[in-house]
């Protein structure tokens, strides 16, 4: 039972930080990056081609940086080349184009590394740890702790740096943003490469627990559950919504018929909806116009 | 007064889409004054400052600060070369303290020993901020956020601030405690101030030169006593109405303001 719990919460983690690159992209240009499951997908597949032996090979601790940068740069550039152009369009417009980007992703990754599940190899695949007298697998219970730690560093950098007050502050007043000469656009664009290294690290954890293949990125309709459970604007509240998904999944899967499991994560995110509309972790803002 | 104004305009204008806002407005400030610009809602005011600190871009014209083009140049640009714009209706950031508010007015900056010493002199001007360092800055009162706005645009060291008028919807008492705060910036600190105001009895009264503004043109400028003692303003905007000279004072406005 405690080892449900335990996969669970680190399912929940992957799905926590892809919560997390959407509330980051949605709070800080109020677009909805559709493609930030496939961003996961990607990640993993980019550490896999850089860090597994049949393909190029590297220390897994010199691949997990690349990967991390290269995501950044994708973000970024996605940010600067395409999504910028579409401002002032009605927000379906960047719906649309990051949902086409997420089938453009999916099938570039088949193209590249084939449909084949795939597995990252790890310096700790397939090693236990023995806490509370039980016994885990140490991928899962490292997928846990670095999630814990991404997300209270991601605290603190909103919290304490410059450049993250810039960001909070460019989603909470856009205009009175670039009256005090913060760079608002390119501000944005480093939000979209904070979203990319998101998710190459959700990516990595993924990949290092499980198989992956071009359409794994699906989750992110999961995840997205999971970011309207916490509210939509809170990072906390995304982690939480995730392990809360996380967690009720095996529950769900385990007392209930199968194919009914699949729902619960929707079936939580309406009950929320109805009980709770602004999610579990509302701010209470008032969005000026 | 030195020679060569920090702020020199000529021959501004600016359009939204095909509406023309600004029709070829020209003015002057210089180092340690204090100008007013008076007008009407919708005369352009808020649009002349937008289009001076890089908000919008002009379709014709220069605009020098130290004699240096800054006209269709980005906020951050024109925030480094050390003018800052307070905008209308405070702009605050809601879920912010207050103190991170008032560091983000200095986000063009690095120099962080002189960012500390401008910190400290912001809640000597602002105390009212100073007791509410931890408190979100939405929380605010109106008065308090348009003290925070003026702060955290002095964060910014600027040579020049435009402010876009500070008095809207505060009380009378607030109205003077702001005013005479920035009388203070501007002798003790030595800050020129470009003011945007439609209540020109206080704005003239803390203002050097003055200029009337009128369906996107200046339509009048002088020293703030002469404009002070205008019939033309004092009938507009000072609310002084003589009956007897009710038809010459028509008369008059229609040759001075159309
Ligand atoms: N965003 C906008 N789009 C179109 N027209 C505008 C906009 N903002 C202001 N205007 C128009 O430009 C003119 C000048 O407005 P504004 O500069 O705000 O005047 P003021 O600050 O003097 O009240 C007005 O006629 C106003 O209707
Ligand atoms: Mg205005």
């Amino acid at each position: 039972m405690l080892q449900l719990v335990v996969s669970g919460l680190a399912n929940g983690s992957v799905y926590g930080l892809i919560a997390l690159g959407f509330v980051l992209i949605y709070k800080a240009t109020e677009a909805v990056n559709f493609a930030q499951g496939d961003f996961m997908m990607m990640g993993a597949f980019v550490t896999i081609w850089l860090a597994n032996s049949h393909y190029l090979g590297l220390d897994f601790w010199v691949a997990v940086p690349i990967a991390i940068v290269i995501m950044a740069i994708a973000g970024y550039l996605l940010d600067l080349l395409v999504v910028r152009r579409l401002f002032g369009q009605p927000q379906i417009a960047t719906v649309i184009l990051t949902i086409a980007i997420g089938f453009i992703l999916r099938f570039g990754a088949g193209a590249i590394w084939g449909h084949e599940p795939q597995w990252l190899e790890t310096p700790f695949a397939g090693r236990e740890v023995r806490m509370f007298g039980l016994v885990l697998g140490l991928e899962e219970v490292a997928v846990v702790i670095v999630t814990l730690i991404l997300t209270w560093s991601l605290f603190l950098f909103f919290r304490r740096s410059k450049l993250g007050l810039a960001m909070q502050a460019a989603s909470q007043n856009q205009l009175a943003a670039y009256y005090m000469g913060i760079p608002v656009k390119r501000i944005q664009s480093l939000v979209w490469a904070l979203g990319g290294a998101v998710a190459a690290v959700a990516g990595i954890l993924f990949a290092s627990k499980g198989a992956v293949d071009p359409s794994t990125g699906l989750l992110g309709i999961k995840a997205f559950a999971a970011a309207v459970i916490g509210g939509f604007g809170s990072l906390p509240g995304a982690l939480v919504g995730g392990l809360i998904i996380g967690l009720v999944e095996p529950f769900a899967a385990y007392a209930l018929p199968a194919g009914y499991s699949q729902v619960a994560p929707y079936a939580i995110m309406l009950l929320v909806l109805i009980f709770r509309p602004a999610g579990l972790f509302s701010q209470v803002q008032k969005k000026k116009v | 007064m030195s020679a060569e104004p920090v702020l020199k305009i000529d021959n501004l204008e600016s359009y939204y889409g095909p509406i023309m806002a600004i029709r070829g407005a020209s003015l002057e400030v210089r180092q340690g004054q204090i100008v007013t610009i008076l007008g009407a809602n919708g005369a352009g005011k808020t649009t002349l400052l937008k289009t001076i600190s890089g908000v919008m871009r002009p379709a014709k014209g220069t605009i020098l600060l130290n004699g240096d083009p800054i006209q269709g140049r980005d906020a951050d640009f024109v925030v480094k070369k050390g003018l800052v714009h307070v905008p209308e209706g405070r702009e605050i950031f809601p879920l912010l303290s207050v103190v991170q508010n008032i560091v983000l007015g200095a986000y063009v900056r690095s120099d962080k020993a002189a960012i500390a010493r401008d910190l400290e002199m912001v809640f000597t001007y602002f105390p009212a901020l100073g007791e509410r360092k931890e408190q979100p800055a939405g929380t605010l009162s109106g008065g308090q956020q348009q003290m925070l706005a003026i702060g955290r645009g002095l964060m910014a060291s600027p040579e020049v601030m435009l402010l876009d008028e500070p008095s809207l919807g505060l009380s009378p008492l607030l109205v003077d405690e702001i005013f005479s705060i920035l009388k203070r910036l501007n002798t003790e600190q030595d800050m020129t101030v470009l003011l945007v105001e439609q209540n020109a009895l206080v704005a003239l009264d803390v203002a050097d030169y003055g200029y009337v503004m009128e369906l996107g043109r200046i339509v009048m400028a002088d020293d703030a006593q002469v404009l002070e003692s205008s019939k033309d303003i004092q009938s507009f905007y000072l609310g002084a109405v003589e009956e007897t000279q009710r038809g010459q004072r028509r008369w008059k406005q229609r040759k001075t303001w159309r």
